[in-house]
C-alpha cells in the first residue's frame, strides 16, 4: 500500500474498514489536511458515545481506559481510544507510552488506539483530537475513550469534545482547598477517585462530596465512584454512572447541547489555526519595521485584517457553553 | 496547508526478554531529535507490534532484542509486516547480536541493525534518514 495515496483512495479504504485507513486518516488530520476527507465522511458521525478521562499524571488514566474497554468490550461494542501525551516544547519530539497499559487489546480487531502528542496545544488534548474523534465516529466505532495528557488545573477542554467527562482522582494529593480550587473539578460529569484501597480514599471521597455540596447543579448531579482499575474493582459501578448519564443527556436533549458545544469548539479551532498561521506572517512582516511602538504595530497587524481598534471582538465569534468554565485561550 | 508532521517511530520489546534500558535510551534519543516514539512495553508479540504500527500509523519500527531469540523475533516481525501488506514501514533493530546474524537478518529485510558501542547519533541519522525517505513523495 503507498504511503502517499490520494483523498478518493483513501476514503474507499476507509469505507472498506481498513484500519490503515483510519490510522491515515489521523495522520492528515495531525497535518492539519484531513479536511477533505472529513467533508466526506462527516454526515456518518454522530453515532459514537463519547467520553473524556482526565486528571492528573499517575491517576490511572491509561490504567481506567484500559479497563472500561474490557467493559465495552464485554457488552460487544466496538472501540477507540485516543490517548493523548504531551510534547516537548523545545524538540517537539514526543514519548507517548499510554500503550502499555492497553496492551491486552492491541490483538482485538475491534479496539483501535491512537496515541497522539499534544504538539504544544495547551487545552490537555492535541489540536487534531476533535478530528480524530470525528473519523473513529465515522468509521463506525461505538465508544471513542478521549485520554488527556496528565492535568493540573485548567485543561478543560476535554469537556467540549467528550459527551460524558470523568475526572480522576486519586487519594492523599492535597488538601480540601487543593479540591475546591481546581478547575477541573468543574468540568466532571462522574468523578472517579482511584486507587481506593489507599488509606486516604476515603477522606478525598467526602472532601469531594462537600465541594459538591457548595455548588449548584441544575440538571445533572456528578456522581462519584470509587475504583481501583487495576484489578477492576468499581469498573461496574463506574460503567452503571456513564450509562445513567449518557441516558440523563438523552431525555434532557442536553446531547444536542454537547454536540453543539463540540461543534463550536471545533470551528474555534479551525478558524484560530488559519488566522493564527497569517497572522505571524503578517506579525513578522511588521517586526521587521524599525522605530515602530507596539501597540502601533499591533494597530497595523489587525488593520491589515480589516479589524482595527475595538472591532475585532465583534470579528471573532467565540464559544464559551459551559458556565464557569474559564481560562481557556 | 500542511503542518509538518513529525516521523512516529515504535520502540519494542518482544518476547521473553526483561531488559529495556536500551530501548529507553533509543526512545529518549529519536524524541530529542525531535520524533513521536510509541512505546509498546515489554514481552509484545510480533502480531501486537506489527498492530500497534499500523493503528499507530507509525515511519518505522525499532525492535530490541537481547533475550537470544533473534533470529527468531525479527523474521516473525518482518513476516507479519509483509502479511499485512504494511512492509514499507522501516523496520530495524538492535541488541546483542552476533555479526553473522546481523548480516542475515539484514538480507532477510531488516533494514539495520545496531549493536553496543553504535553511537546515538548514528542510530537518530539512520531513523531520520530512512524514515524520511518513506515520507519523501509528501515534501
Amino acid at each position: 500500500m503507498p504511503v502517499q495515496q490520494s483523498t478518493d483512495a483513501l476514503l474507499r479504504e476507509f469505507e472498506e474498514h481498513h484500519p490503515r485507513a483510519l490510522a491515515r486518516a489521523i495522520s492528515l488530520a495531525e497535518a492539519g489536511s484531513a479536511g477533505p476527507l472529513i467533508r466526506q465522511v462527516y454526515e456518518r458521525t454522530g453515532r459514537a458515545m463519547t467520553i473524556g478521562l482526565t486528571g492528573p499524571p499517575g491517576v490511572g488514566k491509561s490504567t481506567l481506559s484500559s479497563a472500561l474497554v474490557r467493559k465495552a468490550r464485554s457488552l460487544g461494542k466496538t472501540v477507540g481510544v485516543i490517548s493523548v501525551d504531551p510534547s516537548s516544547p523545545f524538540s517537539h519530539g514526543a514519548l507517548l507510552g499510554d500503550r502499555i497499559r492497553l496492551a491486552e487489546h492491541f490483538l482485538d480487531p475491534d479496539v483501535f488506539i491512537r496515541s497522539m502528542a499534544s504538539h504544544g496545544h495547551l487545552g490537555g488534548l492535541s489540536g487534531a483530537s476533535a478530528d480524530a474523534v470525528l473519523l473513529m465516529d465515522a468509521f463506525g466505532l461505538d465508544i471513542v475513550f478521549i485520554e488527556t495528557v496528565g492535568v493540573g488545573q485548567s485543561e478543560i477542554e476535554i469537556a467540549r469534545l467528550a459527551q460524558t467527562t470523568l475526572v480522576a482522582l486519586q487519594p492523599g494529593s492535597g488538601d480540601s482547598i487543593q479540591v475546591l480550587k481546581a478547575g477541573i473539578m468543574e468540568i466532571a460529569d462522574i468523578f472517579v477517585v482511584n486507587k481506593a484501597d489507599h488509606p486516604m480514599a476515603g477522606q478525598l471521597r467526602r472532601e469531594i462530596r462537600s465541594m459538591m455540596e457548595m455548588l449548584d447543579f441544575s440538571g445533572w448531579v456528578p456522581e462519584l465512584v470509587a475504583t481501583q482499575a487495576l484489578d477492576g474493582t468499581g469498573i461496574n459501578e463506574l460503567w452503571g454512572a456513564i450509562e445513567a448519564h449518557v441516558a440523563y443527556l438523552n431525555e434532557s436533549g442536553e446531547i444536542e447541547e454537547r454536540r453543539r458545544e463540540a461543534f463550536v469548539q471545533q470551528v474555534h479551532q479551525l478558524v484560530l489555526g488559519r488566522l493564527e498561521r497569517r497572522l505571524a506572517r503578517s506579525i513578522s512582516q511588521v517586526a521587521l519595521c524599525a522605530g515602530i511602538d507596539p501597540y502601533a504595530a499591533a494597530e497595523g497587524v489587525l488593520r491589515q485584517f480589516g479589524a482595527g481598534e475595538e472591532s475585532d471582538d465583534a470579528a471573532l465569534p467565540v464559544g464559551r457553553p459551559r458556565a464557569a468554565v474559564k481560562g481557556l485561550a | 496547508m500542511a503542518l509538518d508532521r513529525p516521523l512516529r517511530v515504535i520502540v519494542a520489546k518482544a518476547g521473553l526478554d526483561g531488559h529495556d534500558r536500551g530501548a529507553k535510551v533509543i526512545a529518549r534519543a529519536l524524541r530529542d531529535a525531535g520524533m513521536e516514539v510509541i512505546y509498546t512495553g515489554l514481552f509484545q508479540t510480533p502480531e501486537q507490534i506489527v498492530q500497534t504500527a499500523i493503528q499507530e500509523d507509525a515511519d518505522g519500527i525499532g525492535l530490541s532484542i537481547l533475550s537470544g531469540a533473534h533470529m527468531t523475533l525479527f523474521p516473525l516481525v518482518l513476516e507479519q509486516l509483509a502479511a499485512q501488506g504494511a512492509d514499507d514501514i522501516v523496520f530495524f533493530g538492535g541488541g546483542t547480536i552476533p555479526p553473522e546474524d546481523v548480516e542475515e537478518l539484514t538480507k532477510r529485510g531488516v533494514r539495520a541493525i545496531f549493536t553496543p558501542g553504535a553511537p546515538l547519533q548514528e542510530i537518530v541519522d539512520f531513523v531520520r534518514r530512512e524514515c524520511g525517505k518513506r515520507r519523501a513523495p509528501a515534501a
